[in-house]
């Protein structure tokens, strides 16, 4: 899949269930609020399966929440988040709906993966384990099927002469590399990106970056992602959200975000960004 | 000096008492301090609530106080006779329990957050993520603490001989009785809770140093059996401070 | 079953069992007060070469061998015109002040080493430096964890028992045979531990919060 295929073009392997030409992602009129903050402010937006979309704004603009929100790591405040025509944020009791509940979230996040800025690998695992320990214990996969798919994603990623290494014993952009491949062990339909490179040497963002662009070129992964490296952006991404304030400030192609940007808001952010070498 | 030399058989039986209270004292508060340390890191206020009252009650309460109680009130109440062996176990354990269980709630407090969010983004459940990321992780984190808190422990087993079971102080206290020689029978006794306490220590040492091994981290005293017999960090008390 | 606290029989011993507590919690401030200063001694001293590398071995001696045999020891070898109580006092003063030294010493070593440098750089005499100087910003820190020795002072007061002090748990032991009721007793004193105990736990952690903070 080409980056310029509109999503609308291509069907939603993976997504089981509903309607095919259902939404994979929406969100309805969510809010978020961190006490008197408000991060989220009735928010409205939809992925379809399979699409790639880029998160860009601000600092403090709520673009990591909405992953947060989607990986279960934050609740919503207001409004509702469904996943696959099914209530994602909320589940069925009677004829409403209630809060989720962690055995409803369990069930329903299955299939969400999520790579995190600071990595967070297992300090108390090598890398080996550090992949194959979710697919054991959470998907239920043997010992051996687990370590081969250990091994294959290391691979893919680069890296399966450190299989056997410590977290510790890896570069930043090694580990982010473990991180990812660790994530997309759980074979996920949805994989969240937040901030992946921010807390990596400039020297070892490249590397990183070429194995998203990989897995972006090789899989059919729902793709959500929250970066300041704008030409990775442009690349993969088939939409861009701007952010603003909680709220949706400008979306569009990449081309055009980048290219033509046509709020004055999204005009200064992406000046402000090359200004800071990026 | 020549009495003490041939009393030693009377004293290695003192010691291996001692040192049976003290094994048996670590196996049950480290069950005890496992148990209501992980209860009281969970959300719900009542589990959080029970491991409270445990904590508060036990620490409050001179491990001596609970031992009577075991030997001379239960029997009262319950018509139930503990044997003293094991009276004094379960007073020791259940003291120094209260103490290792804050010591096991604040490691495992102190796991970084984002290592939680790891494990969810995986879609570990509660029991996974305790057992596959949290434990190990808070493990090394206790483990100095536990090192004190194994030294007390064996410190608080001589006040069985209060309630006449025959262990190293006890024994120490009749032969002082039987022959006078008050100085060298407390210094030989003296030497073994020293020397007792020096092999605790050296144990705990090597877990420590294991435990680090396993989280990536090299010994900041370098390698070497040797490194490990350094005098203990700091005298921390029955783990209070944290 | 004998029945689990009778309210008449324990308003009857009660009187016995606070006179004991009062001997315990004499027992405690004494022996706290000795471990205090004797502590802070001991931390100073240390840093005198030979001598304090010999202090700090004893201390690590007396933190690594039970307080009740040491109690027996040192009662055993004293003259015999002192009273059990004072030399449990003491006793206990010097186990605890084995602990507080080192709780002193953490804080000397975190006194920020420009501050002796700085007095120096003034011409302080050492006196000035220590005590104006480093001592009020090391103790300052460690308040807290001198505070929490207390409680663990308190809770070591039943060992006095060991060389005949007649504090609670001895009255208790003494009431308790004698009406051979000692679910009441025991119980009751368990019940005191905890009403002294755990309100000066509290109190800990608000000095901890008030003193962590600054």
């Amino acid at each position: 899949m080409s980056p310029s295929d509109t999503p609308e073009n291509t069907t939603a392997p993976g997504v089981e269930g509903n309607a095919a030409d259902a939404p994979l992602i929406v969100f309805d009129k969510v809010v978020k609020r961190f006490g008197d903050l408000t991060v989220l402010d009735h928010l409205d937006f939809n992925v379809e399966a399979g699409e790639r979309v880029t998160l860009i704004g601000p600092s403090g603009s709520g673009k990591t929440t909405i992953l947060r929100l989607l990986m279960t790591l934050e609740k919503v405040t207001e409004g509702h988040i469904n996943i696959g025509g099914e209530p994602f944020s909320h589940m069925p009791r009677g004829s409403g709906l209630v809060p989720a509940s962690e055995s409803y979230l369990r069930q329903r996040r299955k299939s969400i993966g999520m790579v995190f800025q600071q990595f967070n690998l297992f300090p108390n695992m090598t890398v080996r384990k550090n992949i194959m320990e979710a697919p054991v214990h959470v998907l239920g996969l043997s010992k051996d099927e687990a370590s081969e798919r250990a091994a294959e994603l290391l691979d893919l990623v680069g890296l399966g002469d450190k299989i056997d290494a410590h977290p510790t014993q890896l570069s930043g952009g090694q580990q982010q590399r473990v991180a990812i491949a660790r994530a997309l062990a759980m074979r996920p339909e949805i994989l969240l990106l937040d901030e992946v490179t921010s807390a990596l040497d400039p020297e070892l963002v490249a590397g990183v970056l070429d194995v998203l662009r990989e897995v972006a070129e090789t899989t059919d992964i729902t793709m959500l992602c929250v970066t300041h490296e704008m030409g990775f952006a442009r690349d993969v991404s088939h939409r861009v959200l701007m952010f603003d304030k909680g709220q949706i400030a400008e979306e569009g192609h990449p081309d055009q975000i980048f290219g033509d940007p046509r709020e004055d808001r999204t005009k200064s952010f992406l000046k402000s960004v090359l200004e800071n070498g990026h | 000096m020549e009495f003490v030399i041939s009393q030693w058989p009377r004293f290695l039986d003192g010691a291996w008492l001692t040192i049976q209270l003290t094994l048996g004292g670590i196996v049950l508060s480290f069950v005890l301090a496992m148990f209501f340390g992980i209860l009281g890191t969970v959300g719900h206020w009542l589990p959080r609530a029970v491991a409270t009252v445990y904590v508060e009650v036990f620490r409050g309460i001179a491990a001596l106080v609970v031992m009577y109680w075991f030997i001379y009130a239960l029997p009262l109440a319950t018509g139930f006779q503990l044997d003293d062996m094991f009276a004094a176990i379960l007073a020791l354990g259940l003291n120094l329990g209260a103490y290792g269980a804050e010591v096991v709630r604040s490691s495992i407090n102190a796991v970084p957050k984002a290592q939680i969010e790891a494990t969810v983004s995986l879609n570990m459940s509660w029991l996974q993520r305790t057992r596959l990321v949290v434990l190990p992780q808070a493990w090394a984190q206790m483990l100095p603490t536990f090192g004190n808190l194994v030294v007390e422990l064996m410190k608080a087993t001589a006040v069985v001989y209060l309630v006449g079971l025959h262990d190293l102080s006890w024994v120490a206290d009749d032969l002082r009785r039987l022959s006078g020689d008050t100085i060298p029978v407390f210094l030989v006794a003296f030497a073994l809770y020293y020397l007792v306490a020096q092999v605790l220590i050296f144990c705990v040492r090597l877990l420590e140093r294991r435990a680090n091994h396993k989280l990536g981290r090299t010994p900041p005293s370098g390698g070497g059996l040797i490194g490990l017999l350094r005098p203990p960090t700091v005298g921390t008390k029955v783990g209070m401070a944290k | 079953m004998s029945g689990f606290l009778d309210f008449e029989y324990t308003g009857q011993i009660m009187p016995d069992l606070l006179g004991g507590l009062q001997i315990t919690v004499q027992a405690t401030v004494i022996g706290y007060a000795i471990a205090l200063t004797l502590g802070l001694l001991i931390a100073v001293v240390r840093r005198v070469p030979v001598f304090g590398s010999l202090l700090h071995f004893l201390m690590e001696f007396i933190r690594t061998t039970p307080l009740v045999i040491q109690l027996v020891f040192v009662f055993a070898m004293a003259p015999a015109n002192f009273s059990p109580f004072t030399i449990g006092v003491v006793v206990l003063g010097i186990h605890y002040a084995a602990y507080t030294a080192e709780v002193y010493r953490s804080g000397i070593e975190g006194v920020a080493k420009g501050q002796w440098e700085a007095s120096r750089a003034l011409s302080l005499p050492t006196s000035r430096t220590w005590g104006a100087v480093v001592l009020p910003q090391a103790i300052r820190k460690v308040i807290p964890a001198l505070g929490n020795y207390l409680i663990a002072m308190f809770k070591d007061t039943p060992l006095l028992f060991a060389i005949g002090v007649v504090e609670l748990l001895a009255v208790a032991q003494q009431v308790g045979s004698r009406d051979f009721r000692y679910v009441d007793t025991f119980t009751v004193v368990g019940l005191l531990f905890l009403v002294v105990s755990i309100p000066s736990a509290i109190l800990i952690r608000r000095l901890e919060k008030r003193y962590v903070a600054v």
